[in-house]
């Protein structure tokens, strides 16, 4: 493989990258006696036409390749995702558009971007090497977006407390992952497993799949190594947090699945009710029900939404761990079906949350009573996304849940995982408490007197609109997506 | 079948008009508005009535697409005799219960959005044939039901909503894990399974389902039979909370008391139904076994139902309650013939004919008891009104003397819901007990006790209510009004209709019930 050729493979990322460096650049040249607002439009409009030109560059031209033993892996799996990836982008950068949090707003706009590349490599890395390094470039884009609001000292709390959760979880990965090069020899996933292939669960390996479960259940806030995501959430910049809950969560579950599912194929072990076997699917089923009951229950106590919608984001972790536990094709199939929608639900949500904040100063659940009569528009959006995250029908995120319910149920031979689906359902009724309650502040809920209708800025309104409508649409037919990433997984299949 | 639609626009219907009243500004408007689409719901149910043609009795008007291809969830709504007979009651039910939600004036729009969207729910239920979207109806008629009482409700509203909403949601759950367990039994490798009510029927009556799921499922070692009975239990107690069947009713009475009584009306004239229809179009296809095996005990809980029922409505003060018990005596009789037939019948002369008999009668009794419960609640809705919130048995008292024309239809529905000869609820429960006495004659012969209760029940309330000597707190008791008048007149009308000539409707259901009958293997 030559280099001409590794730059095609790598071109979506290419132009990403190139794109940010063009926003900081025309920022830095001839947006800065501009006001923020101008700036923020022209830089954002140049980062979305270049998502565009990747994820165009994508489905255009389909590639299918592993450059370098796994550092680079293009097939229309990862392609799919990183088109869902750059979606998910463009749709952050739109609600970012009108906020004013910051007077740097080329800084901010490249730095989504190289997070964005970031994620895309992470996607598409089968090496060990790679997923750390595009991890962390990932991460540390993160951390600087969180703490983007210098006038907040929230933020800056919540950033430091994300870098330092975020570093030492890091330092877990990387000591798991070299013990797992000791182990095997290789850093390729798929050398990993071969290795490992019949050898026994020792010490040895319990410690670096523990170890690489805390590095990778920091990154999808799965409980017990969640305790950054509410304070982050909350003091984030509801655009950065936005991110960090959608096109993060998406990357990450996917690498996630991916390492657990081809790496330690022989360390699999068994779940099932009445058939315990030590190894990752138990592992992974404890924190998938812890997740889901500290998610839920944490999340019926929270005042303030940023914090309600972080403690449901750990619960959904729960659930689409289900998906990762099915180790099958169907559950690789569900776990993607539901971050990709989930993704684009929770940014809606955020979406409101700002605009809720930006007319109330803050986001308490108080500051949305009566949010329908300020803001018909939005409130109906809000209504989609809640409904949706507590997977009522026909949304997109009843079917996600009825999915991964159906890849776990089916996963194991005589519905052994089905201990966990009934939990998953039940907890998934707990949930629809906290998420009426917030309609009810929205819908019930007297606005404060003499409070006037909001402005909302028509794009955010059309990008929020436009989210709500592809969440009924993907729920009403989600067999298109299904069959898209069906379809991806089956050109995988050997 | 290529052709119109008609089922989708059925239930796309209300879903619309649910949608553009929430948003309307003020209270007329989206009353008017709702009305509007409730009217049109019921203009489409008659023509869909007027066009279905009888004498076929399988389904019609069926609509079949690909939804989610690779879990082979198709798109399948149709109708028979028992899912147009529904659709109708929805129709009839809805609007007499927008007419009399007048004085909701409270976030008005959305009552009347939710109601609608309740009416999308239930028409979706009754024509959906694939659990899929069969399952998604079902759940979305819950929540507007939900919101109506938790809303709009009487002042222990809370906890009744709570209540209901969590009775009904475990049904559910356990629904949807029994189904999600025959979908996985019946998945060739590698593809779907099936979802489909009507394909479920063919495996079942070709003994295909159990081996299906021994083969899949063994759970602790348990036979095809037993897991299939496993599974049983758990559709069953989807349904036998939504009717209910005793001891799963608690729910019932709070409910029933504490919603606003239009919607009420709903609760108790349509969604009720959903339990019973379940039953018919889902348990006896697909579990014809296990019903069989456990029919006697399924007897024993609908004889149970039928008789204590009857005896708690005899307890209670207060006349919402009263009927709510009533409510669960009368689809205590559906229940009744719906187990009953659940046997070969080889010592009974003419099994076949006996079977239609209580089958017919049990779709009768549904349409009549939605028709005659809707109609007993907004006569008590309108004493209610009249008494500024009183609505106890022993409020009242001789106020035939000051509302004459209110406690002579009053009386009416009463004793169509007692069934005296000639009014409607004679003849459904008459073809129950004429086919069930000989298939179990036991359950009947105790379940007349429940009939007597009955009675006694309802005529105590028209003593208490109507005769003796005047309440002097109610002798300015104003009568009806013509607008009420008017409204009650047309259920009353249908009473009598039905009582006199019921074949309007049998003529509809009967080739269904004989078709089923005949599918049906024991």
């Amino acid at each position: 493989m030559n280099y001409s050729q590794l730059l095609k493979f790598a071109a979506p990322e290419t132009i990403v990258v190139l794109t940010a460096l063009a926003v900081l650049a025309v920022d830095l040249t001839s947006l800065r006696g501009l006001e923020p607002r101008l700036r923020f439009i022209i830089g954002g409009m140049l980062a979305c036409v270049g998502c565009a030109a990747a994820a165009v560059w994508m489905i255009v031209m389909p590639e299918q390749a592993n450059a370098f033993g796994g550092m680079l892996v293009v097939d229309p799996l990862t392609q799919l995702v990183k088109v869902a990836l750059l979606g998910l982008t463009v749709f952050t950068i739109l609600i970012s558009i009108e906020s004013n949090f910051t007077q740097h707003v080329g800084e901010y706009l490249a730095l989504i971007l190289l997070a964005t590349v970031g994620m895309m490599f992470l996607v598409s890395a089968e090496d060990l090497l790679m997923v750390f390094v595009s991890l962390e470039m990932t991460s540390l884009s993160l951390y600087i977006l969180t703490a983007f609001n210098k006038r907040n000292i929230k933020s800056a709390e919540a950033a430091l407390k994300y870098f330092l959760f975020g570093g030492m979880s890091a330092a877990f990965l990387l000591f798991g992952l070299s013990l797992i090069y000791g182990l095997s020899g290789a850093t390729n996933l798929g050398g990993i497993a071969a290795a490992l292939q019949g050898r026994k669960l020792d010490p040895l390996l319990v410690v670096a799949l523990v170890m690489v479960v805390i590095g990778f259940g920091f990154k999808v806030a799965a409980v017990p190594f969640h305790l950054w995501a509410p304070d982050a959430y909350e003091g984030a910049p509801t655009p950065s947090a936005a991110f960090i809950a959608s096109g993060s969560k998406v990357a990450s579950f996917f690498i996630f699945a991916k390492v657990m599912i081809i790496g330690f194929a022989g360390a699999t072990g068994s779940g099932a009710f009445g058939y315990y076997e030590s190894g990752w699917v138990p592992m992974i089923a404890i924190v998938a029900v812890l997740s889901m009951v500290l998610g839920n229950l944490g999340a019926i106590v929270q005042g303030n939404v940023k914090r309600l919608l972080a403690y449901s984001a750990i619960a959904h972790g729960g659930y689409a761990l289900l998906g990762m536990l099915a180790n099958s094709q169907q559950g690789v199939a569900a776990l993607v079906y539901y971050v990709i929608t989930y993704g684009m639900t929770t940014l809606g949500a955020f979406g409101v949350v700002a605009v809720v904040e930006q007319a109330t100063g803050d986001s308490k659940l108080s500051d949305l009573s009566g949010l329908c009569r300020r803001a018909p528009v939005v409130s109906v959006c809000m209504l989609v996304f809640m409904l949706s995250l507590a997977g009522i029908p026909p949304l997109a995120g009843f079917f996600g849940k009825f999915y991964v319910f159906l890849a776990a149920a089916a996963a194991v031979k005589n519905l052994g995982l089905l201990w966990l689906v009934v939990f998953a359902i039940a907890m998934s009724a707990v949930s629809l408490y906290y998420y009426l309650q917030v309609m009810k502040r929205i819908y019930i809920s007297d606005p404060p007197a003499g409070a006037p209708r909001m402005r909302v800025a028509w794009l955010t309104q059309a990008t929020l609109a436009v989210l709500a409508v592809s969440v009924v649409l993907l729920g009403c037919f989600p067999g298109w997506l299904v069959g898209l990433i069906e379809r991806a997984l089956a050109s995988l299949a050997p | 079948m290529s052709g119109f639609p008609i089922l989708s626009v059925l239930t796309l219907l209300p879903l619309l008009g649910g949608i553009m009243v929430v948003g309307l500004p003020d209270r007329k408007l989206a009353r008017s508005f709702a009305l509007g689409f409730s009217f049109l719901s019921l203009a489409q149910a008659l023509g869909l009535w007027h066009t279905f043609k009888a004498a076929n009795g399988g389904l019609q008007f069926v609509e079949r697409a690909d939804w989610i291809p690779s879990l082979g969830v198709q798109y399948f709504v149709g109708v028979d005799g028992l899912g147009l007979l529904m659709v109708l009651l929805t129709a009839i039910v809805v609007p007499l219960s927008l007419l009399v939600s007048g004085r909701v004036s409270e976030r008005a729009p959305l009552y009347h959005a939710l109601v609608l969207f309740l009416q999308a729910g239930l028409f979706g239920t009754f024509t959906a044939l694939n659990f899929f979207h069969w399952f998604l109806f079902w759940e979305l008629s819950l929540i507007p039901a939900f919101l109506l009482v938790r809303l709009w409700g009487g002042p222990q509203r809370a906890p009744a909503a709570t209540q209901f909403f969590i009775y009904t949601m475990v049904g559910s759950v356990a629904m949807l894990l029994a189904f999600l367990a025959i979908f996985l039994a019946t998945s060739k490798p590698g593809g779907a399974g099936v979802f489909d009510f009507i394909e479920l029927g063919k495996l079942a009556a070709r003994g295909a389902l159990n081996p299906a799921l021994a083969a899949k499922l063994g759970w602790f070692e348990l036979t095809g039979r037993q897991i299939a009975s496993v599974i049983f239990g758990g559709v069953l107690l989807g349904f036998a909370v939504k009717v209910p069947l005793m001891p799963f009713h608690t729910w019932l009475p709070a409910t029933y008391a504490e919603a606003p009584t239009p919607v009420t009306m709903l609760l108790t004239g349509v969604m009720s139904k959903m339990g019973v229809y379940g039953f018919l179009r889902i348990l006896l296809p697909i579990f014809p076994e296990q019903i069989q095996w456990l029919r006697t005990p399924l007897l024993a809980l609908a004889v149970v139902t039928i008789v204590f029922s009857a005896c708690a409505a005899f307890a209670q003060r207060d006349l919402k309650r009263i009927l709510a018990y009533s409510s669960i005596n009368h689809l205590g009789y559906c229940l009744l013939g719906v187990f009953a037939v659940a046997t070969a019948g080889a010592n009974v002369l003419a099994p076949a004919v006996e079977k239609a008999a209580a089958l017919n009668g049990v779709l009768l009794q549904m349409f009549n008891h939605g028709l005659t419960a809707a109609t007993l609640f907004m006569f008590v809705g309108f004493l209610e009104h009249r008494s500024g919130g009183l609505r106890g048995l022993n409020d009242f008292g001789g106020i035939r003397k000051v509302a004459p024309v209110f406690c002579g239809l009053m009386g009416i529905a009463l004793f169509s819901s007692l069934g005296l000869p000639g009014l409607n609820g004679f003849v459904g429960e008459f073809l129950i007990f004429k086919g069930v006495f000989p298939l179990a004659m036991c359950s009947a012969a105790l379940s007349v006790i429940g009939i007597l209760v009955t009675a006694i029940v309802i005529l105590t309330m028209l003593q208490r209510v109507f005769n003796g000597p005047l309440n002097e707190k109610w002798s300015k008791l104003p009568d009806l009004t013509l607008a009420e008048r008017a409204l009650v007149v047309i259920p009353i009308a249908l009473m009598f209709v039905l009582g006199l000539w019921p074949r309007l409707i049998l003529d509809v259901i009967n080739p269904t019930v004989v078709q089923m009958v005949e599918q049906l293997k024991f």
